[in-house]
């Protein structure tokens, strides 16, 4: 009884998390273009975005931003992280504190600051502006995710790679680096993910020429009844279905065999 | 023995945040000799290793290798290599791969790193595990893959800093043997770091107790424990009772209440001094008005002996023997000459403070350095 | 490691100090400043003043001399509470939002981090997919539904009910706020649950505790710093949103938001106004955090992921 009562439970709230979006989908194959009577089926909107030289040229855009900020936050996060990682305990405190307030605080305010630093210092918006929003809030994510790796490391591990006849250039790239590959990576992709996906300081930062995917999205909603964006949801939904499976199966083919047998220590 | 000296540590001082961690070490390494500096934690004995190994550089004094000044010489060019606390193995790279490190730097061609790879994992005794991954390894196999990762690059010296220190007591015995017969056989160098005073006794050629960033004394084991130069060596080096007394005049010195003849000399006469003798040296006979009488507080049986604990005069007294007198009783004690040591007056407390804290923890202090 | 590698820090300490340091003490000065007129010997002039000298420039067909002058006021800020009632709606609004999350996620990241563990990662995969698609879309896709001839009116039609004035009202937008962010409620909740050990639960019931007694005796103590930052995560993105509300209230229901926005970017341009309300929204969002903080003591970086 109980138990059916939470599959229930769980089928309700995963209907409310999936309703919109597969009605979303759906009207992407309606012939009409009311959303709510089905007139038959056609790929219509589907060839209608793609000819949209607007949302092509701001998917074009989005990518280099996503690009440039993740590989540029990367580098710049991982250096950081090592040199907050040696930092005297109250720099480091200091240091980590402000990182965090791009990520804890409200990106709007993030946004807001940011197009004032640039009014403020005559810079026009633009590309070059947008992209230094986007490395703005993607460092913050690389450094934490690169500092915990740093810390679990054994500190000795460094030391044995000098012991063995590295050259501190060799011993980051042969045991420092391959250590905390797991922690840049994720912060990598963490990088690339929010830089996509960002609307609201993007709103603020960019320039009338560099409208990102999400900025074109807004103003398209905006007219209320356009198809084209049912059909970019959809689009959107199956890369992003496409990623997660892809990731979340080699995750549990690479944990599994341990993993299992904890679930079973934890029946037994 | 001179003549093959191949590290010297001349007045080396090294201060951290604030705190004096070596107080002027010198210290003379020779050729195929097992060094172990030994002293609780916090002693400065891990310090002086990773100054050995150019982890770290000394703020004054100075470090020989073979009568060459080496103290700006960085770790990678030193003739030496390490067992770190914990291994430091690397997690990303499997057995193989660990051991084959240091060749691989070198650029040794594959069939010679495959071949001495294979030669060091057979003399470490882990044969067919070079495709493991480390983390897949109990901890007496990590050690070992740990030396074999540091021997493969032919060091003329060894460090290991507590390197059985995660290990359950009866692997650490075997490891014990087996570190001694490696040592043998490379015929190399050891400087080895424990505050485990019978690991220390075991393996070594020459044993350097520390203590508080200075060097309490240096000899073979035997020396140690049987002539230990000050109250805290004795004490450290073994269980010892440790009693105030006074020197009347040469081979005659007054505790517990008792006149006592003993075999040393050269104190000022009517010197107050520390008297130290061994547990095991103690006899318990029948009380009677010829010797000292206690009364027996405390039994307790040890596997080998019984630790009985009796109270004579003032003082306390702990007693090793195969035999159990009941608790309760009074008996008597008697020494021989040979088995009293007196020793120049030192503070006896604070020995006994660090002996503690150097049971219950590694030297994690140390290890921040 | 050696001490020199701090050095590394260098380039992302320019960086911080520039791109997160300065424009937060911009906001500051903004939101203490305004600008005011001066004339040719740089006396400050009063509005009437202003209006008075212009006009008489006008009459005498001169060009006017003046200049701008930046002096510190606090006037902004006491503007703010002009508008509290939007602020405070705001806050209403987000809170209701993350209340019902809080029921609606509690539950749910129970049963999840009881499931099997092929299970629990399919489940996840499935409260995290959502969250991958742009917001606009998600709050879009519930503009389509709530329409007066969307779907859910139709739904309603067929038991003759209806047609609901659903759509820009702000129970439309709490609906928008929950929909977009119970899955940074579902998330925390789950990753504190799922570390509760059997035994724990096991041990309870050993000694005598009901299923009841175990949910509030044990698994509730023991899931606070997940409900903290579950509350943090939903609240803060929920209070300062400004195009769910657009979208959703149909500009009817103006938040805090859209209120900033306004004065930056749209008809009602005052910067400085506009930066005491983002000072004032950024002292809120971080006096919040802090009461959160002490229950979720934690390191975010869990959590985040």
């Amino acid at each position: 009884m109980k138990k059916i009562t939470s599959k229930i439970y769980i089928a309700a709230v995963f209907i409310f998390l999936y309703a919109p979006i597969f009605v979303l989908i759906a009207n992407s194959f309606n012939k009409s273009k009311s959303r709510t009577v089905w007139t038959g089926f056609t790929l219509d909107w589907y060839t209608k975005l793609f000819n949209n030289e607007v949302i092509l040229k701001s998917l074009l855009n989005t990518l280099i931003v996503a690009a440039i900020a993740s590989i540029v936050s990367t580098i710049l996060g991982t250096a950081a992280a090592i040199g907050i990682y040696n930092m005297k305990k109250i720099t480091r405190s200091l240091v980590i504190n402000i990182t965090y307030i791009p990520i804890m605080n409200s990106e709007m305010v993030t946004g807001v600051s940011l197009m004032l630093l640039f009014v403020a210092l005559n810079i026009n918006l633009s590309f070059m502006t947008l992209i230094f929003a986007h490395i703005t809030f993607c460092v913050p994510y690389v450094i934490l995710n690169v500092l915990p790796k740093l810390r679990q490391m054994n500190r000795n591990l460094y030391d044995a790679a000098l012991d063995l006849g590295c050259n501190p250039f060799q011993a980051f790239r042969h045991v420092v680096i391959p250590e905390i590959m797991p922690g840049i990576v994720t912060g990598f992709l963490m990088s690339i993910t929010y830089s996509i996906d960002d609307f609201v300081i993007s709103y603020f930062t960019h320039g009338s020429t560099s409208q990102t995917l999400p900025i074109t999205i807004y103003s398209m909603t905006r007219r209320k009844v356009s198809p084209e964006v049912n059909a970019l949801s959809a689009i959107i939904f199956v890369v992003v279905l496409v990623i997660l499976l892809i990731m979340n199966l080699s995750d549990i083919r690479r944990t599994s065999p341990k993993k299992k047998k904890r679930v079973k220590e934890k029946q037994s | 023995m001179d003549k093959n000296k191949i590290i010297e540590l001349r007045d080396i001082t090294m201060e951290y945040e604030g705190e004096q961690v070596l107080k002027g070490i010198n210290l003379e390494i020779h050729d195929k000799e097992f060094v172990t500096l030994l002293g609780p934690s916090g002693c400065g004995k891990t310090t002086t290793l990773r100054i050995v190994g150019g982890f770290i550089t000394p703020d004054s004094g100075d470090v020989f290798f073979g009568g060459k000044r080496v103290n700006d010489l960085p770790p990678y060019k030193r003739p030496v290599n390490t067992v770190f606390q914990k291994y430091a193995l690397f997690p990303h790279l499997n057995v193989f791969e660990n051991v084959a490190f240091g060749l691989r730097l070198k650029h040794t061609p594959e069939s010679e790193v495959a071949r001495r790879v294979g030669e060091m994992l057979e003399i470490v005794d882990l044969k067919g595990f070079d495709r493991r991954g480390v983390n897949q390894l109990s901890g007496g196999q990590q050690q070992r893959i740990a030396i074999a990762r540091a021997l493969i690059n032919n060091p003329k010296v060894l460090l290991l800093d507590e390197p059985l220190g995660a290990l359950d007591l009866k692997l650490r015995k075997e490891m014990q043997i087996e570190l001694k017969k490696i040592q043998q056989r490379m015929e190399i160098t050891f400087i080895y770091v424990t505050h485990d005073q019978e690991e220390a006794l075991t393996m070594s050629d020459t044993v350097v107790v520390m203590k508080d960033g200075t060097i309490q004394q240096i000899g073979t084991p035997q020396d140690i424990y049987n002539e230990p130069k000050n109250a805290f060596v004795a004490d450290f080096i073994g269980e010892s009772n440790i009693l105030p007394g006074i020197m009347h005049r040469d081979y005659l010195v007054e505790f517990a209440g008792n006149n006592f003849d003993c075999v040393d000399a050269g104190f000022e006469p009517m010197e107050p001094v520390d008297v130290v003798i061994r547990p095991e040296d103690i006899s318990i006979v029948p009380a009677s008005d010829e010797v000292l009488n206690g009364v027996v507080e405390n039994v307790q049986f040890k596997g080998v002996h019984y630790e009985i604990i009796v109270r004579a005069y003032s003082d306390t007294w702990v007693i090793h023997s195969t035999k159990a007198p009941e608790v309760g009783s009074i008996v008597g004690i008697t020494l021989t000459p040979e088995d009293i040591h007196i020793m120049k007056k030192s503070d006896v407390e604070k020995v006994n403070y660090f002996k503690s804290e150097s049971e219950s923890e590694g030297s994690s202090i140390e290890q921040e350095i | 490691m050696n001490k020199k590698y701090k050095l590394a820090a260098a380039p992302y300490l320019l960086w911080m100090i520039v791109f997160i340091v300065v424009p937060l003490i911009l906001i500051a000065v903004f939101a203490f400043t305004t600008t005011v007129s001066c004339d040719a010997e740089g006396n400050i002039l009063s509005e009437d003043e202003l209006a008075e000298y212009l006009a008489e420039c006008e009459e005498n067909e001169v060009e006017p001399e003046l200049t701008e002058k930046k002096v510190f006021t606090i006037q902004n800020i006491l503007d703010v509470s002009k508008y509290s009632t939007v602020l405070i709606n705001s806050a209403w609004l987000a809170l209701i939002a993350t209340a019902i999350c809080l029921v609606i996620a509690y539950p749910l990241a129970y049963m999840i981090s009881r499931m099997f563990y092929s299970r629990q990662k399919l489940a996840l995969m499935l409260v995290m997919l959502p969250m991958w698609m742009n917001f606009l879309l998600r709050t879009y896709a519930w503009m389509t539904l709530l329409e007066k001839n969307g779907l859910i009116n139709k739904f309603f039609a067929l038991f003759g009910l209806g047609p609901f004035n659903m759509i820009n009202t702000q129970g439309a937008v709490v609906l928008g706020m929950i929909y977009n962010y119970l899955p940074f409620m579902i998330l925390p909740l789950y990753s504190v649950m799922t570390k509760i050990d059997d035994r724990t639960i096991e041990a309870a019931q050993d000694l005598g505790a009901n299923s009841w007694q175990v949910i509030s005796k044990v698994v509730f103590p023991l899931s606070m710093p997940g409900v903290a930052s579950g509350i943090t995560m939903v609240f803060v993105p929920s209070v300062s949103t400004f195009i769910i509300s657009r979208m959703l209230g149909g500009g009817t229901n103006m938040l805090i938001g859209d209120l900033i926005d306004l004065q930056f970017l749209g008809n009602a341009y005052n910067p400085n106004l506009g930066a005491a309300i983002s000072l004032v929204l950024m002292v809120f969002v971080f006096l919040c955090m802090s009461i959160t903080n002490q229950i979720d003591n934690e390191d975010m970086e869990g959590v985040l992921l």
